[in-house]
C-alpha cells in the first residue's frame, strides 16, 4: 500500500468502495432475476404493445450498462424509486423507519453493553468460581437462542401487561406530545429489552477474554508494584485497554446485529427498518427490499469506519506502530 | 471419576443430533403432516410435547425438524469452508496481488451484512431448501477465510515447505500434499463453528417466510408457532422446544469447535487469575477461556 497517502484518507476510499460493490450488487441482483417489472405488473391480457411500452418506460429495453448508469444518476438524487406496496418513495418509508429502529436499537445496545462490562468485570473478579462460570454461562446461552426465539418467549411471559406490537396505541387519537412519547415508550420497552438479551452474549464473552487478556499485560504489574488497590489497577489499566477491542468487536458484529434487529421489528411489528425489509419480503416490494438493503449496508459501513477511526484516537499503540 | 471434557460432550451432542437427523421420521412416534390431536393441545403422556396449530405432535415435529435443519446447516457450512478454504490458502500461499485482490474481497463480504443480502437473494430466487444452503454458504466463508489465511502465511515459511520448494516440487503439490494437512485442524474446527451460525440463518430465513411452506425445520416450526399466534394463547410447547433444539446444537457446535482450535494451539491463552480478586496467580500456565 502506498504509505505516502494518510490513513484516513485510505479507509474512507476504502468505504467508498465498498458501497460501490454494494450498490452493483445490488443492480445486478435485481436485472439478473428472472423476468423484469413488465412481468411483475402481472396486467392481466396485456398486449405485447403495452409490454413494450412498459418496457420502455422503465428504461429495460436498454443495454444493461446503460441501466446501470441511470441507477447510478437516481441514486445520486437520492432517488430510491417508489415502494410497490404503498406508492410512496422509498427515500421516504425508509428515512421514518430508521428514525422508528434507533428508539429500540440505540437503548437495547447501550443496556447490552452495560450489562456486558459489569457482568464481564464481575466475571473476571471471580475468576474460577460459580459466580464466573453461572455469568459465562448465561451469556453463552443468551449468544446460542435465536433472536425471533427470545422475542416470541418474551411476549409470551409478558402478554397482558405490556404491549407487544406496534409502536404505539392505534387508538389513541390526539394524544399531546408527552401522552405520545410515554406510549412509545411504554411500547418500545420489550423490544429494546429483547434487543439488549441477544446482543449482550457475545459482548459479555468478549469483555470478559478481553479483560482477562489485558490483565496479564506486564503494565498491569508495573500499576501493581505501585501500590494501587486491585480496583484502581482495574479500572484505571485493565478495563480502559479491555474495551478497545470491544469497540473493534462492535464493528465486526454490526452484521449480525442488523440481522437481530430484522427478527425482532418482525416478531414485535414494530415499524422500523427491520419491519420494512420483513414486510418488503411478503410484498415482493422489490423497490423497498433494495433500497433497505442499500441503506443497511451504507450504515454498517460508515459505522465500521467510524469505529476504526476512533480506535486510532483511543489507543496511540495504533499510531506509533503504523508510523514505524 | 474423571470429569467429561469438553470436547467429548459436544461431540456427543452433536452426535445425538445427527442420528436423530439420520433416522428422522424412523423414529418419531408419528408422521410430520399427520393430524393426531386438537390444537394447541398440552403436553399429555401420548404427545409429550403438546400439539401444534396443526394438531401435529411437537416431538415428532423436533425429531423429524432435525433432518432439514441439522442437513441444512451442515451442507452450508460445507459450501462456506470450501469457499472459504481455497480463497484463504490461496490467498495466504500466493501472496503479493492475488493476496490483496482476495482480501479486499473477503473484507468486503466481511462487512456487508448478511442477512439482509441473504433475504434479497432468497427473495429474488425464490424459496427453496437448496437455495437457503447456497445463500448461507456463499456468505459465511469469510472468517475462515481469514484464518486460514493467517495461518499459511506462517506455514509457507516452515522450512520444510521451503525445503520440498527448493527441492522442485510444484505449488499444487505443496498445498495439497504439505499445507492443507497442517491446517486440517483449523478447517474442521471452522466448520463446525460455521455450523452453528449456519443453523441461526436457517432457522431466520424460515421466520422470513423464506422456507418452502411445506418443510418441516426448527426454524419453521418457531415461524409457525409465532404467526399462529401460540405466545399469547399460551402454547408455550410449540415454540419453547424447537429453539431449545438450537441453542443445544449452538452450544455444542462451540464447545467442540473452540476444543479442537484449542488443540491446534491457535487461541490466545488466557492468563490464570485467582480466585478471590484480580490478582494473576500463575501468570504461565495456560487455561480454557
Amino acid at each position: 500500500m502506498p504509505t505516502g497517502v494518510p490513513y484516513v484518507a485510505r479507509r474512507l476510499l476504502g468505504a467508498a468502495a465498498t458501497i460501490l460493490l454494494a450498490v452493483t450488487l445490488n443492480f445486478l441482483l435485481f436485472r439478473l432475476a428472472p423476468g423484469d417489472a413488465s412481468d411483475l405488473t402481472h396486467v392481466p391480457g396485456a398486449s405485447p404493445a403495452l409490454r413494450h411500452a412498459l418496457r420502455h418506460e422503465f428504461g429495460l429495453d436498454q443495454s444493461l450498462w446503460h441501466q446501470y448508469l441511470a441507477y447510478l444518476g437516481q441514486l445520486a438524487h437520492g432517488n430510491l424509486g417508489v415502494s410497490f406496496a404503498n406508492r410512496l418513495p422509498v427515500a421516504d418509508n425508509l428515512w421514518t423507519a430508521i428514525g422508528q429502529t434507533c428508539i429500540i436499537a440505540l437503548p437495547g445496545l447501550l443496556l447490552a453493553v452495560v450489562i456486558a462490562v459489569a457482568t464481564g468485570l464481575l466475571s473476571v473478579w471471580r475468576h474460577g468460581t460459580a459466580v464466573d462460570h453461572a455469568s459465562r454461562g448465561t451469556a453463552l446461552v443468551l449468544y446460542a437462542l435465536p433472536a425471533q426465539w427470545v422475542a416470541i418467549v418474551l411476549i409470551s411471559l409478558t402478554s397482558g401487561w405490556l404491549p407487544t406490537a406496534g409502536a404505539s396505541d392505534p387508538f389513541a387519537v390526539e394524544q399531546s406530545g408527552l401522552a405520545h412519547a410515554l406510549d412509545v415508550a411504554h411500547h418500545a420497552l420489550l423490544p429494546a429489552v429483547c434487543y439488549a438479551l441477544v446482543a449482550y452474549g457475545q459482548f459479555m464473552i468478549v469483555v470478559r477474554a478481553s479483560l482477562l487478556q489485558s490483565l496479564s499485560e506486564d503494565y498491569i504489574l508495573t500499576a501493581r508494584a505501585k501500590g494501587l488497590s486491585s480496583w484502581q489497577v482495574v479500572r484505571r489499566h485493565a478495563l480502559r485497554t479491555a474495551l478497545l477491542p470491544v469497540t473493534t468487536l462492535f464493528g465486526l458484529t454490526l452484521g449480525s446485529l442488523v440481522a437481530g434487529i430484522v427478527l425482532i421489528e418482525a416478531a414485535f411489528s414494530w415499524p422500523g427498518i427491520g419491519l420494512a425489509i420483513a414486510n418488503a419480503v411478503g410484498a415482493r416490494d422489490y423497490p423497498m427490499l433494495q433500497g433497505a438493503f442499500l441503506v443497511v449496508t451504507v450504515v454498517v459501513v460508515l459505522t465500521n469506519l467510524a469505529v476504526d477511526l476512533l480506535y486510532r484516537a483511543l489507543d496511540p499503540r495504533v499510531r506509533v506502530s503504523r508510523r514505524a | 471419576m474423571r470429569r467429561p471434557s469438553a470436547f467429548g460432550v459436544g461431540l456427543t451432542v452433536l452426535a445425538l443430533f445427527c442420528v436423530a437427523a439420520l433416522l428422522g421420521p424412523a423414529i418419531a412416534p408419528y408422521g410430520l403432516h399427520e393430524q393426531v390431536g386438537g390444537v394447541f393441545q398440552p403436553p399429555s403422556w401420548s404427545h409429550p410435547l403438546g400439539t401444534d396449530d396443526a394438531g401435529r405432535d411437537v416431538l415428532s415435529l423436533c425429531i423429524g425438524g432435525a433432518r432439514v435443519s441439522m442437513v441444512v446447516a451442515v451442507a452450508a457450512s460445507f459450501v462456506a469452508i470450501a469457499i472459504g478454504a481455497s480463497i484463504g490458502v490461496i490467498a495466504g500461499y500466493s501472496g503479493g496481488l492475488v493476496d490483496g485482490v482476495l482480501m479486499r474481497i473477503t473484507d468486503y463480504f466481511l462487512v456487508v451484512p448478511a442477512l439482509p443480502l441473504m433475504i434479497v437473494i432468497s427473495t429474488v430466487w425464490g424459496p427453496s431448501l437448496w437455495h437457503v444452503v447456497l445463500v448461507i454458504g456463499a456468505l459465511l466463508w469469510t472468517p475462515s477465510a481469514r484464518v486460514l489465511r493467517a495461518e499459511v502465511l506462517t506455514v509457507r515459511e516452515r522450512s520444510y515447505v521451503l525445503r520440498v520448494r527448493a527441492m522442485g516440487a510444484s505449488r499444487t503439490r505443496i498445498i495439497v500434499h504439505h499445507v492443507l494437512p497442517q491446517v486440517r485442524a483449523l478447517i474442521a474446527a471452522n466448520c463446525v463453528l460455521t455450523i452453528s451460525v449456519a443453523i441461526f440463518f436457517e432457522s431466520a430465513l424460515a421466520f422470513l417466510g423464506l422456507e418452502s411452506a411445506d418443510t418441516v425445520s426448527w426454524g419453521t416450526m418457531i415461524a409457525d408457532a409465532f404467526r399462529r399466534a401460540a405466545a399469547s394463547s399460551g402454547a408455550w410447547w410449540a415454540f419453547v422446544p424447537p429453539g431449545i433444539c438450537i441453542a443445544i446444537v449452538v452450544l455444542a457446535c462451540n464447545l467442540v469447535g473452540s476444543a479442537v482450535e484449542d488443540r491446534a494451539g491457535t487461541r490466545l491463552r488466557a492468563p490464570r487469575l485467582s480466585r478471590t480478586g484480580f490478582a494473576v496467580a500463575d501468570r504461565t500456565a495456560g487455561e480454557d477461556a
